[in-house]
């Protein structure tokens, strides 16, 4: 079964993180991550830039407005995600809880999902290619 | 991260937003800091056993602000003193506050506690000191050690820098929208010279100094999500991001400044031009450009280019022109006479900036810039003088360093 796993926290607070704070957590999410990858069940892990960074397009009646900012205003903001394949919730929840260890102020919500379209990108592209 | 890491992070991440509502409640820059350190103390003793609250800014405004108010109902012996008790179960309170908090007047507050620090009659060092005090919340030794000074001599910056801001009347009232216009562009403003103070010398405490730049980039963010749809807010973000990028390059193992057509653009921070990137590119939609978006469009450029000679100069200088025509100044035809250089040669790069030797006669950069043209066109006595010239002016032993370079280079040259 296919879950997400999607990482909220507050922004300001991660925005204070030192670059060594932030290694520091994705090594120590990263050594965890090892079991899956070495059953092969790890899929993509994605870190989305901050909201500051993000467009809104919603409509007004039949109006399309393009918007600065995210979706919603909220307390916590969805700053990353990871795609892993699991046998059963059980599973999963363990996983994500042992990733998320020691860090306190961070909540992971765990969606079921399913594959739409695997698409076709490399995994090489970035904004400046 | 330890428990410790963890709440001094939740405390740094709040920090504006809950001095900016002290701020508002007390009109008392002095009073609120006081109140939000009262607030770190009990946060510190109580998150640990209670857990993180929802929403720290939200605890902290109003544990600092019930703190201080019963000070000074004690201080005015006026009334039996409430028990911790009352605020130790926050729940609903809390809840309440975060309702308010997403009012919209919670970005005034914080636009108006970075207001407060650009005060007209602050010299710009102070303008970053009160800022870098105030809104970011350094300590006094953290603040001397990035300017090279002592603690005491800061010290007494702070506070007279403080003291001038209080004579001032802080607009309390909520700004209208031409008045919040203005508040923006100064705070963009002070918030480039924090950056600028992080990026531009070098030498001494260089990790001080890149988490000046770093403080800078954080209220950037901070006030962009504040002020979502600002396309000088987008551009300013995006400049500061795709400079700080360079920064590992920027420097070589000797501790010499290299210069961008010399870095090892493998060092440059993916994630940080990325950002730059995006920004830019949504600066650009507005349609309004502004001297921030202009320079990080040049900057974006740059970052584009994944070998020197793929640099699209001529854009470069289409956006130089443009920026000449907003803010006219013969430091920007200066920096415009490298791209000229680079597409027509540094003849003509000479001639576009011959006529602004009187004006740049003291500033570094313009011999340093004209010797580097000369030397091109082998005309090394003239070249020696300039950069002789640039050492003199030089303010930092990294430029006078950088220009000794120039100078073996042309002695090996002549000599080949």
């Amino acid at each position: 079964m296919l879950y997400a796993i999607l990482c909220y926290h507050d922004e300001d607070v991660v925005m204070s993180w030192t670059k060594e704070e932030d290694d520091a957590v994705l090594a120590k999410r990263h050594k965890v991550q090892q079991e899956l990858v070495d059953k092969g069940r790890m899929g993509p892990a994605l870190r989305l830039l901050p909201t500051s960074a993000a467009t809104t397009i919603r409509n007004s009646g039949d109006e399309q407005l393009v918007l600065d900012g995210p979706f919603a205003e909220t307390k916590e903001q969805l700053l990353g995600f990871y795609v892993v394949d699991c046998e059963s919730l059980e599973e999963v929840i363990d996983f994500a809880k042992r990733m998320k260890e020691g860090e306190n102020t961070c909540t992971f919500e765990i969606r079921p999902m399913s594959i739409f379209q695997t698409g076709n990108l490399s995994g090489k592209e970035t904004l400046a290619s | 991260m330890t428990e410790l890491a963890w709440i001094e992070n939740a405390l740094t991440g709040a920090r504006p937003q809950a001095v900016a509502a002290l701020l508002r409640y007390f009109r008392d820059l002095d009073r609120a800091e006081e109140a939000f350190q009262e607030a770190c103390l009990r946060a510190m003793k109580s998150w640990p056993v209670n857990g993180p609250p929802r929403d720290p800014a939200a605890w902290l405004i109003f544990v600092g602000r019930n703190a201080t108010l019963d000070h000074l109902r004690r201080d005015s012996r006026n009334t039996a003193l409430p028990d911790e008790e009352r605020i130790s179960d926050l729940e609903d309170v809390e809840a309440d506050m975060a309702e308010r908090l997403d009012d919209a007047h919670y970005r005034d507050d914080i636009l108006r506690l970075m207001f407060v620090c650009c005060h007209p009659d602050l010299p710009a060092t102070q303008q970053v000191a009160l800022a870098l005090r105030i809104v970011s919340g350094l300590s006094v030794r953290e603040i001397a050690s990035a300017f090279l000074v002592n603690e005491k001599a800061m010290e007494q910056r702070i506070t007279r820098a403080k003291r001038r801001v209080s004579q001032a009347n802080i607009p309390f009232a909520a700004p209208d929208a031409a008045e919040r216009a203005t508040r923006l562009g100064a705070v963009a403003a002070m918030l480039y010279l924090v950056f600028n103070e992080g990026y531009s010398a070098s030498g001494g405490a260089d990790m001080v100094r890149a988490s000046l730049c770093e403080e800078a980039i954080r209220l950037a963010r901070l006030l962009l999500r504040l002020f979502p749809a600002e396309p000088e807010i987008m551009g300013l973000l995006a400049l500061m991001l795709l400079q700080h990028a360079r920064s590992k390059a920027r420097v070589d193992a000797e501790g010499n400044a290299v210069l961008l057509d010399d870095q090892d653009r493998n060092l440059w921070n993916r994630s940080q031009i990325d950002e730059g990137l995006a920004l830019v590119e949504k600066a650009l939609r507005h349609r309004a450009p502004g001297v921030y978006q202009v320079q990080a469009a040049i900057a974006a450029l740059h970052a584009r280019a994944a070998k020197p000679e793929d640099t699209d100069w001529e854009e470069i200088d289409l956006l130089y022109q443009m920026l000449e025509r907003l803010q006219p100044s013969p430091v920007i035809t200066l920096n415009r006479s490298v791209a000229i250089s680079k597409m027509n040669g540094a003849q003509s790069a000479l001639d576009l900036i011959a006529p602004l030797a009187e004006r740049l006669s003291g500033y570094f950069y313009y011999h340093g810039v004209r010797g580097a043209y000369l030397s091109e066109l082998g005309r090394a006595g003239e070249a020696r003088e300039a950069f002789g010239r640039a050492i003199a002016l030089a303010r930092t032993p990294a430029e006078a360093a950088h220009i000794r370079q120039h100078l073996d280079k042309l002695s090996k040259k002549n000599s080949a």
